[in-house]
């Protein structure tokens, strides 16, 4: 069941998006301070950031338990386990078989809840708003993202999303009324899962609206670099299942060698768009307050609730 | 008497005679401590051991019955032991023996009431407790459900002396037996008029979908009240926290299941009949109850109220994977009946392990603090790692997070939601998936509950000075909870194994078992291996690889430098353990965003006041809108009596009187 070119695959996905996370992360940030006329600092800014941090000691305040060190390993190695998951390249992936999308949806729970209780750890006022804000964002988020998985699943009647994949990349191309739910409702979820603007926003340390930097207020050197690395990892796997489940034509079929070298174009192409329009997405949108965000993502997991239904009625 | 080997059930009454030998010998030394927590509690940890083993080895084989010569005369005790019953003693075996090496080393002098008697009480309580799962008769059954009842009562109310233990343990009785009348009728029903009250003769008996409605509505309220089904839930926050740490666990591991699995025994093996819309109503009444659950427990600020309220959504979730596999045998549809019936089996045992890990750890807590608020805790993993590492197991355990034993269940009760659609109603096909969707979002608030639980006691910074002094828990109580522990790893990273056990109860129940498509242990695939698979083992060894690959790739290539300081904080200065967020405050979120569920007060302080205070209370709106006015009825009703009953002689003699005159006349 098990074959050479898909473990080859799998290795090559993985090692990809661990190297290409922090260079999408960049392209946003980059399209963002062209469509504010700055200059930006290039896409390759990230990678300088993680190499700087890396090299700067840690700072660890006194309270702090052997959770808050390890936390930064779990979350770098659990969103490296996603990005294994998520057909990017090829659908051909043995990793598939242990971990469906609701083990991916898991996955991203058990990253969530390590970092909350980290940023609870040492204490701090910022740290538990952090983790509270997190948390509540998580609670509407994950069911949203839950469902627009079985949305897919549904259609391909799997939950394993290599097979789902190869499922929708057989269809005839039309507009598939569920899918279309379901995709403004996992666009939704994407930007409040990545600290995006209208919920969150990556680029300031604003003490009032932070969310996601509340959490990480604390770290620093090579554990705040994991974390910052993940975080982009984050954003990259969260693009890549958008474009498996709403845009899949490019990823290699089977042990198709050929395609899986013509993928990684595709891929790239797919990605550069998909980062330019987050980009816009963020430039246009203003800041939401915090208690509106549960309105926000109450929308997005009534959408892909929609989405289902939706597919009973006509689809199926 | 036994010629043979002996058998799983002659092996379970000679656990129930050891138990009951045990609490003898705690009444004879009442006042010796050390005899009964060094002694006699580890004793039993070693019987429940073999009572697991015993269930084990009943899994496997045919039922085995057996009639004691005890009970009424014509209607001796029977007990029988089929892979259900066998399932479930496995299930209290295995809890027990952790939880009764923990009692070893939690209780103490000059707590409640004397060693002695708990030890009768508690050892009680588990004999009855397996007894209810094995008799095979109404007769039989309400007797041990009785005890069960009432042993567990006195254990709840251990510390008498405190006036709100006092009437928790009221209330738990009250609820206990409105659920014990019901579950009566229901046998009434069952019998179906031949007067035989064996469960074999019940199985027999062919109903009308009339009385076949009656019992499944007295089985769903009677089993209901005691799993602590919304509206019926009510006793659970209240005895829960009143209870010693040992006997929450026991109550909420194992206690609760015995009502599950006499709802099992009823609606699959007793009752002959199977009517969709039982199925929708028990699915619904288990939506109910897990949302319901979830979120009181968001807002408590009670540790072990907390923990009462997530045993609520757990039962809630228990019995929708109930509701789906009542649904799909209705349909004939038994492929898929066995796997909700396998994801409600395995959430029960994993519901078991996890919260009675928990609340063994609150108990360890409790010891150490004198403390249960929320609010007066804090920082607890630098004085108690042991209980606070363990106690993290079970916290991602019951936050349905992989690679652990609650998410395997969560997988098993979702991949039945996404097989649903193959139901022949299109009105349920369209339920179903907004049914999912609210499963989903209860796993999700799981997870914040569980933070919150979490990270309020055990990390941060103490809230009060007195946690400076906290201690870590004994070598027995370690004991106890690595146990735990280890089943919850253990039933995540191997379900295969757990659902081979499972698979010969469903067979039972349904002639069909789930089974695993795919090929050896590495990988759980239900129904076929391209509809879904998941490998845990796989998934933790993966994680665990990538993380230490991080780890020693970082110290290879740059350094493991670390300089201690305080903590930053925006460059705030003055930190005080005040400024975290509190129980109250972690709850804020849920309690916005959920507040129709809440009576909620607040007092919001004057700009004026001298001394501002902020105050809310959260209580549960069923209390006002169905108890309270059922109190109330049930007060006005009785006062009635008080126009008799006037407490003066002549009134008394009168009476005398008119009742000679009455019996003159008809005697005459």
């Amino acid at each position: 069941m098990i074959s050479a070119s898909g473990v080859a695959a799998q290795i090559t996905e993985l090692f990809l998006a661990v190297a290409l996370a922090p260079l999408m992360t960049g392209w946003v940030n980059q399209c963002r301070a062209w469509l504010q006329n700055k200059s930006g600092p290039g896409p390759l800014q990230p990678y300088r950031m993680l190499g700087k941090l890396f090299q700067k000691e840690s700072v660890i305040a006194y309270g702090a338990s052997p959770l808050f060190r390890i936390t930064p390993y779990i979350l770098f190695g659990g969103m490296c386990l996603a990005a294994a998951i998520v057909p990017t390249l090829a659908t051909d992936l043995p990793f598939n078989t242990a971990a469906d999308a609701i083990a991916l949806v898991g996955l991203f729970a058990l990253v969530r809840v390590f970092i909350s209780l980290a940023a609870m750890d040492i204490g701090t006022a910022f740290g538990t708003l952090g983790a509270r804000r997190e948390m509540m964002i998580g609670f509407l988020a994950e069911p949203a993202l839950l469902m627009v998985l079985f949305t897919a699943s549904l259609i391909s009647q799997s939950t394993s999303l290599s097979i789902t994949v190869g499922k929708l990349l057989q269809m005839d191309l039309a507009i598939y009324p569920s899918l279309a739910f379901a995709g403004i409702a996992f666009t939704m979820v994407l930007l409040a899962e990545n600290a995006r603007i209208p919920i969150d926003n990556p680029a300031t340390h604003l003490e009032l609206t932070m969310i996601h930097e509340a959490m990480i207020l604390e770290y620093s050197g090579r554990h705040l670099a994991l974390i910052e690395w993940a975080a982009s990892l984050k954003l990259f796997v969260y693009a890549c299942i958008g474009i498996a489940l709403f845009l899949p034509f490019g990823i290699a079929q089977g042990g198709d060698s050929l395609g899986l070298i013509l993928a990684l174009p595709v891929l790239v192409a797919k990605l550069a768009v998909g980062g330019a329009l987050l980009a816009v997405i963020e430039t246009v949108s203003a800041k939401m307050r915090i208690f509106r965000a549960p309105e926000f993502l109450g929308t997005a997991f009534l959408l892909a609730v929609l989405g289902m239904l939706v597919h009973f009625l006509l689809e199926s | 008497m036994i010629d043979g080997p002996i058998t799983p059930l002659a092996a379970s009454l000679a656990a129930v005679i050891a138990w009951l030998a045990i609490a003898l010998a705690g009444v004879m030394f009442p006042k010796n401590l050390r005899l009964v927590s060094h002694v006699l509690f580890p004793t039993g940890a070693l019987v429940a051991l073999a009572l697991a083993a015993a269930g084990w080895s009943g899994l496997a084989q045919n039922a085995e019955t057996l009639i004691l010569p005890l009970g009424l005369p014509d209607l001796p005790f029977h007990l029988r032991m089929d892979a259900l019953s066998a399932f479930f003693l496995l299930l209290l075996g295995s809890v027990t023996a952790g939880v009764s090496v923990f009692a070893a080393g939690y209780l103490r002098r000059g707590e409640g009431t004397l060693p002695g008697l708990q030890c009768l009480y508690y050892h009680v309580f588990i004999a009855s407790m397996t007894l209810v799962l094995l008799a095979d008769d109404a007769y039989a059954f309400m007797v041990f459900w009785e005890t069960m009842a009432l042993s567990s009562y006195f254990l709840v109310t251990s510390d008498h002396r405190k006036a709100e233990i006092r009437s928790a343990g009221f209330l738990y009785l009250l609820v206990a037996h409105v659920g014990a009348v019901a579950i009566l009728l229901c046998f009434g029903v069952l019998q179906g008029g031949t007067g035989d009250y064996t469960f074999g003769a019940m199985r027999e008996v062919q109903h009308t979908a009339f009385w076949g409605g009656i019992a499944f509505g007295l089985a769903l309220f009677g089993f209901g009240a005691k799993a602590g089904i919304v509206p019926l839930h009510v006793w659970l926050p209240e005895a829960h926290p009143a209870a010693p740490s040992p006997v929450s666990a026991l109550m909420s591991a194992v206690m609760l299941k015995t009502a599950v699995y006499g709802f099992l025994r009823v609606m699959f093996d007793l009752l002959d009949m199977q009517v969709w819309w039982w199925g929708v109503i028990v699915l619904a009444a288990g939506l109910v109850t897990a949302l319901y659950g979830v979120v009181f427990s968001a807002v408590q600020s009670d540790m072990k109220r907390l923990l009462a309220y997530s045993s609520v959504e757990n039962i809630g979730l228990v019995f929708v994977a109930a509701g789906l596999a009542i649904m799909f045998r209705a349909y004939d549809m038994h492929a898929l009946a066995a796997l909700a019936l396998t994801a409600m089996l395995y959430h029960a045992l994993n519901h078991a392990f996890f919260k009675s890990l928990l609340f063994l750890a609150t108990g360890s807590v409790l010891h150490a603090t004198r403390e249960r608020a929320l609010g007066k805790l804090g920082g607890l993993i630098h004085r108690m790692p042991w209980v606070a590492w363990l106690a993290l197991v079970g916290t991602l355990a019951i936050a349905g997070l992989p690679p652990l034993n609650g998410f395997v269940s969560e997988w098993l009760l979702l991949q039945a939601f996404l097989f649903t659609p193959g139901l022949p109603q299109n009105y349920l096909n369209m339920l179903v998936p907004v049914a999912a969707a609210a499963v989903a979002l209860t796993a999700a608030l799981a997870g914040y509950v569980m933070v919150k639980f979490y990270g309020v006691i055990f990390l941060g910074q103490p809230r009060e000075e007195k946690l400076a002094e906290a201690h870590d828990c004994g070598p027995w109580e370690r004991v106890g909870l690595v146990w735990l522990a280890a089943g919850c790893v253990l039933l995540g990273v191997l379900p295969v194994y757990v659902i081979g056990m499972i698979d010969s109860v469903t067979h039972t129940l349904l002639g069909r078992s789930l089974g695993n498509a795919a090929q050896g242990w590495l990988y759980l695939a239900p129904i076929h291996a391209d509809r879904a698979s998941y490998g845990p083992f796989l998934f933790l060894v993966v994680i665990v690889v990538v993380v230490l690959l991080a780890f020693l790739a970082v110290r290879l290539f740059y350094h493991g430098r670390i300089r201690r300081g305080p903590a930053w904080d925006c460059g705030f200065p003055h930190q005080t353990a005040r400024m975290q967020d509190t129980a109250e405050g972690f709850g804020q979120p849920v309690r916005q965003v959920f507040e129709p569920f809440f009576r909620m007060r607040r007092e919001l302080p004057d700009p004026f006041d001298a001394v501002p205070r902020y105050r809310v209370s959260v209580e549960d709106h069923l209390w006002y809108w169905l108890y309270l006015p059922v109190a109330w009825t049930a007060d006005k009703v009785t006062s009635l009596v008080t126009l008799l009953q006037r407490g003066r002689i002549s009134v008394y003699l009168m009476y005398s009187f008119c009742t000679l005159l009455l019996l003159l006349l008809f005697v005459r």
